[in-house]
């Protein structure tokens, strides 16, 4: 199986057999290495992305079994609807778990398909919440069946090597990074006000940009780690796996959202704000962010980090992951939903599941960017 | 094809029209087109999926109405019901003809109608005792959500016909996803409810029952 992804990546990062002429720069020597560099990384998923993965697999199998366990023979002191919830939790992650991992299996193009999938998903639940007026139709088709693939395709385009006429290589970083948060969040309000409904105005705007910006730009950031050239902080390349690092990402916030569920049952006293969200505590959120950073820190080997920087980073995507989730359940409240799923599936839906991810994301990415990237 | 659900299917039921396999192609092209669409959700409520003649009445906000309310029912279903569709805009063109057909369409002028010619009794002598149909009764389509009064026809089939079954369907947040006037769908979520079905009551004048029909599809938004 790695041999075979080996192959495919080489396939994939060959360089252009044409260079463009009148290119003085690079320099033959970076060239040789940098290419050396190219094929070594080219191990999509290494050895120990496949022994997390693995860990992972063995570990939902168990909470199934302690699910499986505590539903045939319901202990007396525990609430029947906590082991319902516990239930749902678990299949929803086998089937996050089992998404991902496919997406990692088809390779870089896969996973990249498979984010814009989701956030096209998110996307869709949140307008369908949001109220939006008849004026609004063309703007909303903008954001989602325009702007949404846009965005996913730049990001794929990132990981290619595309010249312009010059014979420089086109840095898609540079339109990814601004298409949404500059470009469309212009149009979108300048295209409902061609559309001539002064309504509501700021509010309509604001729904339509917030989502992109949530749903779609942030999210876009988790598929584009995969195309950082990574190094350790002690300078040297780091030859391991992007999309381990990926599933790292996706992993510790996953961990985080555990973490401050269980810190919150344990010691939370102090309610942040109590007519947003009445399970989140200050009490919950330092706990959380701590066992965030001890899960961090005994997956470093999966990153390219030290275990020190590990820890940090993946306190950092706790916080982010937790003001994601009040940030989505005060939104939530204000529509008088207690699930982004509930207007028509009944059960929770995508944007309640990826609120964290979708919050962190572009954080992870730009400190991963900027201190472990040139 | 084997139903999945309780059907009386006793053998000497007829068996409806049996369409050629390229407009079967398309219709399950239109009814998958119509779910990625639409996103719906379809809810039974105190009610099942059943082979037995009926009468889904619907609130109507978008184009896609009839063909979303269609491609909501199960496939055994699907090739038993008919949506009423206006022929003056699906009998238009060839293309047009094919597609009404191949989702089962039942094409009713709403212009050419005489004293023997009414579209009740031309609904009732297509449906024969094999089809169910789908009809708004509102007529037109409502651009602002709300529901409009329900025309009579819906009274002259349950009074003509007493052993259809009525079921009520609110068909949710279809109206952005197409609005009136607008040619691009926006891919939002909807969702289909389908309520208990009503009939005729003994001595109800038409102007209650239309009322109370009406009633019915609406409470069930927020059922």
């Amino acid at each position: 199986m790695d041999h075979f992804f080996r192959l495919l990546g080489q396939v994939a990062s060959q360089p252009p057999t044409e260079k463009p002429e009148g290119s003085g720069f690079p320099s033959p020597l970076p060239q040789i290495s940098n290419e050396v560099s190219e094929v070594v990384q080219a191990v999509w998923l290494n050895l120990p992305t496949n022994i997390l993965l693995g860990v992972v697999l063995a570990t939902l199998a168990i909470a199934t079994a302690v699910s499986q366990w505590l539903q045939q023979k319901p202990p007396a002191n525990i609430n029947p609807a906590m082991i319902r919830r516990f239930d749902l939790r678990v299949r929803a992650w086998w089937l996050m778990c089992a998404i991902l991992v496919f997406g990692l299996l088809l390779h870089r193009v896969g996973t990249v398909v498979l984010f814009g999938l989701v956030s096209f998903w998110a996307l869709r639940e949140f307008i369908t919440m949001t109220p939006t007026r008849r004026g609004d139709h063309r703007a909303l088709f903008w954001a989602l069946v325009i702007f949404t693939p846009l965005q996913y395709v730049l990001i794929g385009l990132g990981g290619t090597t595309v010249y312009r006429h010059d014979g420089r290589p086109i840095d898609f970083y540079g339109i990814y990074s601004i298409m949404i948060p500059v470009y469309a969040s212009l149009f979108v309000p300048a295209r409902i006000a061609i559309a001539g409904d002064p309504k509501k105005f700021l509010e309509r705007s604001a729904q339509i940009q917030l989502g992109l910006l949530i749903c779609v730009y942030a999210l876009s950031h988790a598929p584009a780690l995969l195309d950082l050239k990574l190094y350790s902080s002690r300078g040297d390349r780091w030859l391991g796996s992007n999309a381990g690092l990926l599933f790292f990402f996706v992993l510790i916030c996953q961990l985080s959202e555990v973490f401050f569920w269980v810190s919150g049952q344990l010691i939370g006293k102090t309610v942040i704000a109590k007519d947003v969200s009445t399970s989140r505590t200050w009490e919950g959120l330092f706990g959380g962010v701590l066992a965030t950073g001890l899960a961090g820190l005994c997956l470093y080997w999966v990153t390219p980090f030290e275990i020190w920087e590990a820890a940090i980073l993946s306190m950092v995507v706790a916080v982010m992951g937790f003001l994601g989730a009040m940030t989505m359940s005060a939104i939530k409240r204000d529509r008088g939903v207690t699930d982004y799923g509930s207007l028509v599936l009944g059960h929770a839906g995508v944007l309640d599941r990826i609120d964290t991810l979708c919050f962190a994301a572009p954080v992870f990415y730009h400190l991963t960017r900027f201190f472990f990237s040139r | 094809m084997a139903a999945v659900f309780p059907v009386n299917n006793s053998s000497d039921r007829p068996k409806p029209a049996v369409l050629s396999s390229d407009r079967r192609i398309v219709g399950a092209t239109i009814a998958v087109l119509a779910k990625l669409l639409s996103g719906f959700t379809v809810r039974w409520m105190n009610c099942a999926p059943d082979t037995c003649q009926r009468v889904y009445f619907a609130n109507h906000t978008s184009h896609l109405d009839a063909v979303v309310l269609w491609s909501a029912l199960p496939r055994e279903l699907r090739v038993l019901t008919r949506p009423v569709a206006a022929k003056d805009y699906w009998g238009k063109t060839a293309w047009r003809r094919y597609l009404a057909s191949s989702f089962n369409a039942m094409l009713i002028d709403r212009h050419d109608i005489k004293v023997h010619q009414s579209p009740v009794d031309m609904m009732l002598r297509e449906i024969g005792d094999i089809y169910s149909l789908i009809v708004f009764p509102e007529g037109g389509r409502n651009s602002d959500g709300e529901m409009g009064e329900f025309k009579s026809g819906l009274y002259y089939l349950a009074k003509k016909r007493p052993d259809l079954e009525l079921i009520p369907v609110y068909m949710d947040n279809l109206n952005r996803v197409l609005p009136r006037g607008e040619v691009l769908p926006v891919p939002l979520l909807s969702c289909i409810t389908m309520g208990s079905p009503i009939y005729l009551e003994k001595g109800e004048s038409k102007a209650d029952f239309l009322k109370r029909a009406r009633e019915t599809v609406r409470k069930l938004k927020d059922s």
